[in-house]
């Protein structure tokens, strides 16, 4: 099955403009920067970003702006909130005609995997639950690494953070599964959500470009590799992007209406390519190799992919 | 026309405030003893009385993010909340004045658990003094839906820009029907002039960026020091919207409300609805003889410290009966007006601290007589006491009978 590009089937169709301008603060190689540049493409410039406290907090610094559009900095528990406030505000203006509607503009939650999983979670759960007409993107760095790198609920198995770090007692470092907060979201019944990974960008513009085709919530979770967080060199950021999907570890898959269509099926290499690249797994395999932990990854890896085989798309 | 009379409750008040405001947001979230408000404005929503759009939220505190970013968009926006739902918004408070945007949120004062109660007190929303919100406290359910017209005024002027709380005591106000005259829609239209915001707006034209990291320290204090000169200046914007109101209903508010100061030589400062018990209790000690007078502080933030210190300056004697117990400190209110009378070259002799009202405890009369009575001692000795916790035998005796009850004795 290949899955049809209606909009986006050659780079060069993406387009030219940058929406986010170079020159922010963020760390060098930094992979939620690029999700964000090129999902921004798509989503143009009538834009305004509802943020949450994360290390994108740190693009909009008094007094510049990387965005054409709105920023509004909320908290970390109530961007959704902030999303309500605005999209509403701007219905009710637009029908009291004191607003034009070509003033009209997206209203785009910004905000890491923390807020996401976590602390805005039930922000999120009523905003979805009263079908706000929103997006919802999420750079997921898999930890708190705003802070510093912490355990969040996406950490995955065998990660190493700050606040789980390897010892003795937990040779592995993480050892519960990270949250499926895709399958969280696809419960609450949104008309659309979709996995995203900036090393494949047509595949992430064309879910952008079909999410705004689209009213009511919008997830957009784009797995953003983090060299300070993971532990890589930034230059190697596409390649850690690319192997999280060759290996299975990251599917790229989409929901509409509640249906699952796995956008891109990969040939599967072991999940030790993509490990062995980055430091937080490094205990992994020096000074032993964890052989049962690998396996473990491996074979969740492996089920995943049965069942996708088993439950072909409809 | 002006419907004189008409009985309302401290909610239905506000609620009137909000639809004669005529708000264009109303997010919302229950907690008692606030809910008639929102009840009453999601009813008028739905029925098209008033032409806002009424969103039931899922906490405090997406309710307070939303009711700032519609203000941010360019939305009147109105709501209300009480007690633990004060405090689960807080960050949100900080947040949301941080943004320089206006609105009105009418807080319906309860005590905070733990233990948890439904009855008043003022821990709730003088925990909230320093957020950044302007404070008006009323004492009547006619200056309740009086306040959030002059709150709406000032929060929204050029000068100030920054949301502000109308604050009632919860049953006291908020279910007790007073007689309220209600302001006639265009009159209302005159001193209210519709929200049409210049320099706000989320829009494609002009885009705007709220609430941006400064990271350093002199962009912080250049913004918060910000924030404070507003807050300061709507002590002027708050005298210039009272004229007008006096002028257009007949209604005068002051930043601070005087009972029988003229020839007063103890007063007792008080705030909110048991300030009418205090007028009561001072008019009763009067006709018995005593020179006593009472200071309502009606306006909390902005402090307006030389309304206090004109109304207190040599006096003998000044108490404050604080509603809020702060542990470990004693009254909030007695602080800020010691601290303010502090510098005065012709302060009082004596500065006295009470403690009364917790939970919504009644007080009685006699108690008021008490008060004076140390009042008048204090101010003889030259020596303040307190802080006194309002606790009589009565009081003592109940609880000792329920601690037998409970097991523990
Ligand atoms: C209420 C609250 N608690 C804690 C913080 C501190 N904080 C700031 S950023 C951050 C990490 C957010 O993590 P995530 O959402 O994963 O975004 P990332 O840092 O990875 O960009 C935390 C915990 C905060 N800003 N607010
Ligand atoms: S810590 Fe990671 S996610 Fe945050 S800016 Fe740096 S690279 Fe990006």
């Amino acid at each position: 099955m290949t899955w049809p590009h209606e909009t986006y089937s050659k780079i060069k169709q993406l387009p030219l403009e940058e929406q986010v301008l170079p020159g922010t603060s963020l760390c060098a190689g930094c992979g939620g920067l690029e999700t964000l540049r090129l999902a921004a493409k798509v989503l143009g410039e009538k834009v305004v970003f509802v943020n949450a406290a994360g290390c994108f907090t740190l693009l909009a610094v008094y007094p510049f702006t990387p965005f054409h559009g709105s920023w509004l900095y909320t908290t970390m528990g109530s961007a959704p909130a902030g999303a309500q406030g605005i999209r509403d505000a701007l219905d009710v203006l637009i029908a009291k005609r004191r607003l034009p509607k070509e003033e009209d503009l997206k209203v785009v939650v910004l905000a890491g995997d923390g807020t996401t999983y976590e602390m805005a979670l039930s922000a999120t759960s009523a905003a979805i639950g009263r079908n706000l007409d929103f997006y919802y993107f999420c750079y997921d760095n898999e930890a708190y690494a705003n802070t510093g790198v912490q355990l969040s609920s996406a950490t995955p198995y065998g990660a190493r953070t700050t606040t789980s770090p390897c010892s003795l007692q937990h040779p592995a470092g993480t050892v519960r599964e990270k949250k499926d907060i895709f399958e969280i979201w696809r419960a609450h019944r949104p008309p659309y959500i979709a996995t995203l990974s900036a090393r494949y960008p047509l595949d992430l513009a064309e879910k952008l470009a079909r999410a705004s085709r689209i009213a009511g919530p919008k997830l957009l979770l784009a797995l953003s590799p983090c060299p300070t967080g993971w532990g890589f060199d930034p230059f190697q950021t596409p390649e850690v992007a690319r192997l999280a999907v060759e290996t299975g570890l990251w599917p790229l898959k989409e929901a509409v209406q509640g249906e699952v269509t796995h956008t891109y099926v990969p040939k599967r290499r072991p999940v030790e390519d993509y490990l062995r690249l980055q430091e937080r797994f490094r205990h992994l395999f020096e000074p032993t190799r964890q052989e049962a932990a690998i396996r473990h990854i491996q074979d969740r890896v492996d089920a995943y992919w049965s069942r996708v085989r088993a439950e072909p798309p409809r | 026309m002006t419907m004189s009379g008409e009985l309302l409750t401290g909610n239905l008040a506000a609620a009137w405030g909000a639809r004669l405001a005529e708000v264009d947001y109303v997010p919302a979230f229950p907690i008692t003893p606030q809910t008639e408000i929102v009840e009453t404005l999601a009813g008028w929503c739905e029925r098209g009385d008033l032409a806002a759009r009424f969103v039931t939220m899922d906490s405090e505190h997406s309710m307070m993010t939303a009711a700032g970013a519609a203000a941010a968009a360019g939305a009147r926006v109105f709501t209300a909340t009480s007690s633990q739902g004060l405090l689960y918004a807080f960050e949100v408070l900080y947040t949301v004045a941080g943004w320089r945007v206006p609105l009105v949120l009418v807080n319906v004062s309860r005590a905070l658990a733990a233990p948890i109660t439904l009855e008043s007190d003022h821990n709730d929303v003088l925990a909230a003094r320093d957020s950044g919100f302007l404070q008006i406290h009323a004492e009547t359910c006619q200056e309740v839906l009086d306040s959030i017209l002059i709150a709406y005024r000032i929060a929204e002027d050029q000068r100030v820009c920054l949301p502000a709380i109308v604050n009632m005591d919860g049953f006291y106000l908020s279910f007790t029907r007073e007689p309220v005259s209600r302001p006639e829609p265009d009159r209302v239209r005159a001193f209210l002039p519709p929200y049409r915001p210049s320099h706000l707006g989320f829009k494609a034209s002009r885009p705007q960026a709220l609430g941006v990291a400064v990271l350093n320290s002199v962009g912080y204090s250049h913004f918060r020091y910000q924030m404070h000169l507003a807050a300061m200046n709507a002590l002027a914007v708050h005298q210039e919207a009272a004229d007008d109101f006096a002028r257009l209903f007949g209604r005068r508010y002051d930043l601070v409300d005087g009972y029988r100061l003229e020839d007063a030589e103890d007063v007792l400062v008080m705030s909110n609805a048991f300030a009418t018990k205090g007028k009561a209790a001072v008019a009763a000690a009067r006709a018995r003889g005593r020179r006593v007078g009472l200071l309502r502080l009606r306006v909390i933030r902005p402090w307006p410290s030389a309304a206090i210190t004109q109304a207190l300056k040599g006096r003998r004697t000044v108490a404050v009966l604080d509603q809020n117990l702060a542990p470990g400190l004693g009254g909030i209110l007695y602080q800020e007006v010691a601290a303010t009378l502090g510098g005065e070259p012709d302060r009082p002799r004596a500065l006295c601290s009470f403690v009364g009202g917790l939970g919504g405890r009644n007080i009685a009369e006699g108690e008021f007589e008490a008060i004076f009575a140390r009042m008048a001692e204090a101010g003889e000795r030259g020596r303040g006491v307190g802080p006194i916790l309002l606790y009589t035998e009565e009081d003592r005796r109940q609880m000792d009978q329920w601690v037998t009850i409970a097991g523990n004795r």
